[in-house]
């Protein structure tokens, strides 16, 4: 085939790509961006598959095995697993950028100091994506082995092993293609497949939707450094559209937990220098019933429900979109307030909610939902903690301190469905448990909104 | 293999002669190109995205970064030695994995987001 007709279908490739995230932009629209999106690869690898004379017998393969191992995992997943899936594809990803890379270094004989430095870029960053991933994946999964890794000396074995990788790939640049090279790149690779355990291992749960989203973006940008290997516009292209995907949501995560990205990847949370005893806090804690919290419900004109990772973790999004529906068949009017990080990957809630049939339109962003907290009668939190901990408006010590909230407190009455008073993720105390408007609700979410919705159908 | 700007081994061109040289310099600064102004363009379209779909965004994004497929495609279908080809056949793998579990899973859940009464 005419290199130029090649070249041609990859444009058009890659504009599939812009038009299919553009089309993400609108619920409405997003089906048809998804598939535009995936008419744009396919166009891409048919075009790769008859564009060179290919020996195809292990391509075909490949293709075979992955189509169906990826289709299973697709159709097999449950919403809730949503962030280890993307996890973990993330990584195959890297994976992938890093095998080509090698694989290209033997093939080519065109060695460039640029085309090896994008060599090295390409094999460091797809295995830290891979390693990143697997590890995420397996927090995600709640390994508690994963949990007890503590890395001695974290910063500096991570400064180490950048720098190495950054000595090798010098090397490499002055290299010759020899078997030295070769050598060499599989040993950035190695190195980079340690840092990215030693960058993620000690990261804990609530910060997953930072590291999720970053390691998007690294999963792109290894795409595109393979597309400088390759000189492959269409690589570079969707490669950097996804690493900007990826960046962006890391900062709108970052921004929503008002910490800066350092701070998520290296600090630790929870060294604050606040002296707030739980105890203390939590002297004056009312608990309620199911029957209590029905009563409520019966006479509030506007519920507000905060979901958080917790309402995932009880699989209640579907009796709890059960409730939104009798209360709106009783005219009440039923909001969900999100939180940017809630859950554990961004848009997390978002996904369950709809999973269950709750309309899109009832799911509010915090900035959107919190100047009409006041005017909410009921407000139902259901598994969130730190997201709507008022120490991040009151206490400057606070861990979380300045931390945009949903402003659950101000709403009439709070009820919070929690099992016990344990704290979140940020590991303080949360005053909104005992304010004068709240009363808890000791349950499993699930069942609490199942003996709520019971409640409220036999009055 | 490769296909844009007639890219012939360049590194063989730059030891022979200096005009060469500027060739693979230029070719760089076309990729790099490519490459700044794709992010403009992704950061611009992707800001647009409501949180509501971020999650089907970073797993369709997820699918579109498995474009590795096509590098994966060229390494495990040509050349001669071995090894390389099985490296490509794995890439092959891992990549179609992404790609063709990241848009099918994408599309399931959009399918989620329809308009409901």
């Amino acid at each position: 085939m005419d290199p130029r007709l090649v070249q041609l279908a990859y444009l058009v490739s890659a504009v599939l790509f812009i038009l299919g995230l553009k089309g993400l932009t609108r619920p409405r629209s997003a089906v048809r961006g998804n598939l535009l999106g995936a008419c744009g690869l396919l166009v891409a690898v048919v075009v790769t598959l008859f564009g060179a004379g290919l020996d195809y017998r292990l391509i075909v393969g490949g293709l075979v095995v992955g189509t169906v191992i990826g289709a299973v995992f697709a159709i097999r997943v449950q919403m809730t697993e949503m962030p280890q899936m993307v996890a973990l594809f993330n990584g195959f990803g890297g994976a992938a950028s890093t095998l080509v890379a090698g694989a290209n270094l033997v093939q080519t004989d065109s060695f460039g100091a640029d085309t090896l430095v994008a060599t090295a870029l390409s094999g460091m960053i797809g295995a830290v994506t891979f390693s990143g991933s697997l590890i995420a994946w397996g927090k995600l999964k709640e390994f508690r082995q994963l949990e007890e890794i503590r890395i001695p000396a974290q910063q500096i074995v991570n400064a180490l092993l950048v720098l190495s990788c950054v000595g090798l790939t010098v090397f490499m640049a002055n290299g010759d293609g020899s078997t030295m090279t070769v050598v060499a790149y599989w040993g950035i690779s190695a190195l980079a497949l340690l840092l990215g355990v030693t960058l993620v291992v000690s990261i804990g749960g609530a910060d997953m939707p930072v590291v999720i989203a970053l390691l998007n973006s690294y999963s792109g940008l290894a795409a595109a450094a393979t597309g400088f290997v390759l000189s492959n516009t269409v690589l570079i292209i969707s490669g950097s559209l996804v690493g900007a995907s990826g960046l962006i949501l890391t900062r709108i995560m970052c921004v929503a937990m008002n910490r800066s990205l350092p701070n998520v990847l290296f600090g630790t949370m929870g060294s604050s220098g606040s002296t707030l005893n739980a105890d203390d806090v939590y002297a004056n804690v009312k608990s309620t019933s199911a029957e209590e919290v029905a009563m409520l419900l019966e006479v509030a004109n506007r519920v507000v429900i905060v979901p958080g990772y917790g309402m995932a973790v009880a699989q209640a999004q579907h009796t709890v979109s059960d409730l939104r529906k009798i209360l709106v068949a009783r005219q009440v009017e039923v909001d969900f307030a999100i939180h940017p990080v809630a859950g554990r990957m961004p848009g997390h809630m978002n996904v369950l909610l709809a999973e269950a049939n709750v309309p899109y339109e009832a799911l509010r962003e915090m900035d959107e939902i919190n100047p009409t907290m006041e005017q909410a009668d009921v407000t139902i939190v259901l598994g969130a903690n730190d997201v709507v901990n008022p120490l991040a408006r009151t206490d400057p010590q606070s861990a979380i301190a300045g931390m945009p909230i949903i402003d659950a407190d101000k709403s009439r009455t709070v009820i919070v469905i929690k099992r016990s008073l344990s704290p979140g993720f940020a590991k303080i105390p949360n005053p909104l448990f005992a304010a004068e408007n709240t009363l808890m609700l000791f349950e499993d979410g699930r069942k609490a909104i199942q003996d709520i919705i019971n409640a409220l159908n036999e009055s | 293999m490769n296909f844009l700007l007639a890219t012939e081994p360049v590194a063989k061109l730059v030891e022979t002669s200096t005009e060469a040289a500027s060739t693979s310099a230029d070719t760089v600064m076309l990729l790099l190109t490519v490459f700044v102004l794709a992010v403009f363009i992704g950061v611009e379209v992707i800001t647009k995205i409501p949180p509501t779909l971020h999650t089907p965004l970073m797993s369709g994004s997820n699918a579109i970064s498995g474009i590795a497929l096509v590098g994966a495609v060229l390494a495990a279908g040509s050349g001669d030695s071995m090894l390389p080809k099985i490296l490509g056949c794995v890439a092959v793998t891992l990549a179609t994995i992404n790609v063709v579990g990241g848009f099918m899973v994408t599309h399931r859940m959009l399918g989620m987001f329809r308009r409901k009464d």
